[in-house]
């Protein structure tokens, strides 16, 4: 028999899925983990021996715990007033110049893009001090846009924009010029709704980072009522649960909740826009 | 409705490359002209710098006689249509079709994505563009695909969504950028068609490009034929299959390919040529249209000795490949479709008559041929 069956696995592809199977394991199983610890009581956390279903079933009970105990609400309405912020800012600078970067010919415009790339190596840790004393010097620290303003200018962003607006095919672009449109609505309502697959791209990439970010907050942030989730959480493991595992991990869940439920939009919308894309 | 386009010692570099170099051109009010040239000879860049998308290096564009070369794009009452079709991909073909009045007829606060509907006192207006993309869109007969989107559509019916696009606001000038180039063989001669009619029927000036010959040959007016930059001839099909003023031009149009043999091998061939070639004074090739070469026993002209290579029956005619005995120079004759048989490794004489030829001289310019009275070996019947 020389014809193979299509619908078999063959050898290669099983060890693929092996791979991929175990490698899902490794990174599922501390939120797993997670979970778990959140319906359960903290002592089941240190028993010698491991059970994948909690031997004692707590419910929601640490969930409303810590929903009416800590202010776990108001850390997410900081992420999202955060996140939200970096990101309509990052879209709005980042988008007209990744356009001018692709599109335009202009004397200095490769300077200007080799000096994009070279921002992408700097870490936010180096010009962390001159932005605290800056900050500091305008009376900003401890706000929202101390929290927000090192971010509003994403090179990343427009590195990315930058690519994606170089491939948008020319003749469309030359089309709406001769139609009437301003270069602004060319941009924003023929090559911007077309890229949105890489915006959204970006979105995932920006809030991931900025939801996450411990860094930056624990710095400049002081007030409880302005602390982001991982800060806030950071901060309560200390001051309050202490031992109270299974709130924390329920706090920790709420928290990333978001995230997980933004993820998956998201990726949905990445399908959408890539097989409506498919013009050329 | 239409209006002459002048153009006036265009010139194009990118750097050190010069891509135009001093084209001029005079389109008539109304007429339906053709730029053609193999890829690469500027075509293309003529036209984006006749529709403002481009900038020239130096020389003037004017149309309807004002000069427009401080104008953008959208001031120049041109349309565009392109060979990628650029239709926008997220609005429907109705959409499509109503940008460019959209753009002119509606206020900017009108045109926002949803907000714009609730503008106040443009419905009337609203009202008159539907009616023209109807109108432009039936002109093409897409009525039927209004509602669909770009990517639903067949290639032939993107062009027509271009070509409507094109069509709705009126503009004096349509600039044609190798619209046909990416539909199938029998589409293109059906679209062939339809846009010579469309410009019949609209009577605006087209300036159409192509590296088609066939496309320029059959819906021009006239052709002006681009080379490396420059225009080296413009006239009418006719005119350029049978009067050639450059070898290139030449070699260009008419398919298969003209036959160009050095003077002197002509003479090789056959020295009945001789006589032919003393007057012709300062011509080095000698070219002749395929269909001037016969190769049936008693057919007059002089004789040519050649070995066939290959027969191509195309069902109304044939196309013979030949190579001449001497000196081995290849030759192609077309013949009517039929009574002979010829296979490739016979010998064939190939008959031609002096006054068939076309001169060309060193650098490929065309040479008067003073009239030449037969002598010697030519003769009749």
């Amino acid at each position: 028999m020389s014809v193979r069956s299509p619908y078999r696995f063959r050898p290669g592809q099983l060890l693929a899925h092996l791979v991929l199977l175990f490698l899902a394991f490794l990174f599922l199983f501390p939120f797993y983990v997670l979970l778990v610890t959140s319906v359960r009581t903290p002592q089941e956390l240190f028993t010698p021996d491991f059970h994948w279903l909690p031997v004692e079933f707590t419910g929601l009970r640490y969930y409303i715990q810590s929903v009416t105990h800590s202010p776990v609400l108001t850390f997410m309405k900081n992420g999202v007033v955060v996140c939200a912020g970096i990101l309509i800012v990052q879209l709005l600078t980042a988008i007209p110049c990744a356009y001018a970067l692709a599109k335009y010919e202009f004397r200095g415009r490769d300077l200007l893009f080799a000096t994009v790339l070279f921002c992408l190596t700097v870490p936010i840790q180096a010009p962390a001090l001159p932005l605290y004393l800056g900050l500091n010097a305008m009376g900003a620290l401890d706000s929202y846009f101390a929290m927000m303003a090192p971010f509003f200018l994403s090179v990343f962003a427009i590195f990315l924009f930058r690519q994606t607006f170089k491939s948008y095919p020319d003749e469309i672009i030359q089309a709406a010029r001769l139609d009437g449109m301003s270069e602004g609505a060319i941009l924003w309502t023929i090559v911007v709704p077309a890229s949105l697959p890489a915006i959204a791209a970006f979105a995932v990439f920006s809030v991931t980072a900025h939801w996450n970010d411990l860094y930056w907050p624990l710095i400049v942030v002081r007030s409880n009522e302005l602390m982001t989730p991982p800060l806030g959480l950071a901060y309560f493991t200390d001051v309050e649960s202490g031992e109270n595992y299974g709130a924390l991990m329920a706090t920790a869940a709420i928290l990333t909740a978001p995230l997980m439920l933004g993820f998956l939009l998201a990726q949905r919308h990445f399908i959408r826009g890539i097989t409506t894309m498919g013009l050329k | 409705m239409s209006a002459a386009v002048e153009i006036t010692a265009i010139e194009k570099r990118y750097g050190d490359t010069v891509s135009l170099r001093s084209a001029s051109l005079s389109v008539r009010p109304g007429e339906f002209m053709t730029l053609v040239g193999p890829s690469g000879c500027g075509k293309s860049t003529l036209l984006r710098i006749i529709a403002g998308l481009a900038p020239q290096t130096s020389g003037e564009i004017a149309i309807g006689g004002e000069p427009v070369d401080h104008l953008p794009p959208k001031a120049r009452d041109v349309a565009m249509v392109f060979q990628s079709y650029a239709l926008y991909p997220h609005m429907t073909v109705a959409e499509n079709i109503a940008t460019p009045l959209r753009m002119r007829e509606l206020p900017r606060g009108a045109r926002l994505p949803l907000v714009g509907r609730l503008w106040p006192g443009v419905g009337e207006r609203r009202a008159r563009i539907r009616e023209a993309v109807g109108r432009a869109a039936a002109m093409v007969e897409i009525d039927g695909l209004l509602a669909r989107r770009p990517a639903t559509l067949s290639g032939g019916q993107r062009q027509r969504v271009a070509l409507a696009r094109a069509i709705v606001r009126h503009p004096r000038v349509f600039l044609m950028d190798e619209p046909l180039s990416n539909l199938d063989a029998r589409l293109r001669v059906a679209m062939r068609g339809e846009i010579t009619a469309l410009h019949k029927k609209l009577g605006a000036t087209f300036i159409y490009v192509t590296h088609d010959q066939v496309e320029a040959m059959t819906m021009s007016s006239r052709v002006a034929v681009m080379m490396d930059g420059g225009i080296v001839q413009c006239a009418s099909p006719a005119e350029l299959y049978a009067d050639p003023r450059d070898l290139r031009v030449a070699r260009f149009i008419g398919s298969p390919e003209i036959n160009v043999l050095p003077l002197d091998a002509l003479v090789t061939a056959n020295a009945g040529f001789a006589p032919f070639a003393a007057e012709w004074k300062g011509a080095a090739h000698a070219a002749f249209r395929p269909e001037a070469l016969s190769l049936v026993a008693d057919a007059p002209g002089l004789a040519v000795a050649c070995r066939v290579e290959r027969v191509e029956g195309l069902g109304h005619e044939t196309l013979v490949f030949l190579r001449t005995e001497a000196g081995g120079h290849p030759l192609t004759a077309r013949l009517p479709a039929g009574a002979f048989a010829l296979f490739s490794g016979d010998s064939a004489l190939a008959h031609l008559t002096p006054d068939d030829v076309l001169l060309f001289d060193g650098a490929g310019q065309r040479l008067d041929r003073r009239h030449v009275t037969p002598t010697g070996g030519y003769a009749h019947g």
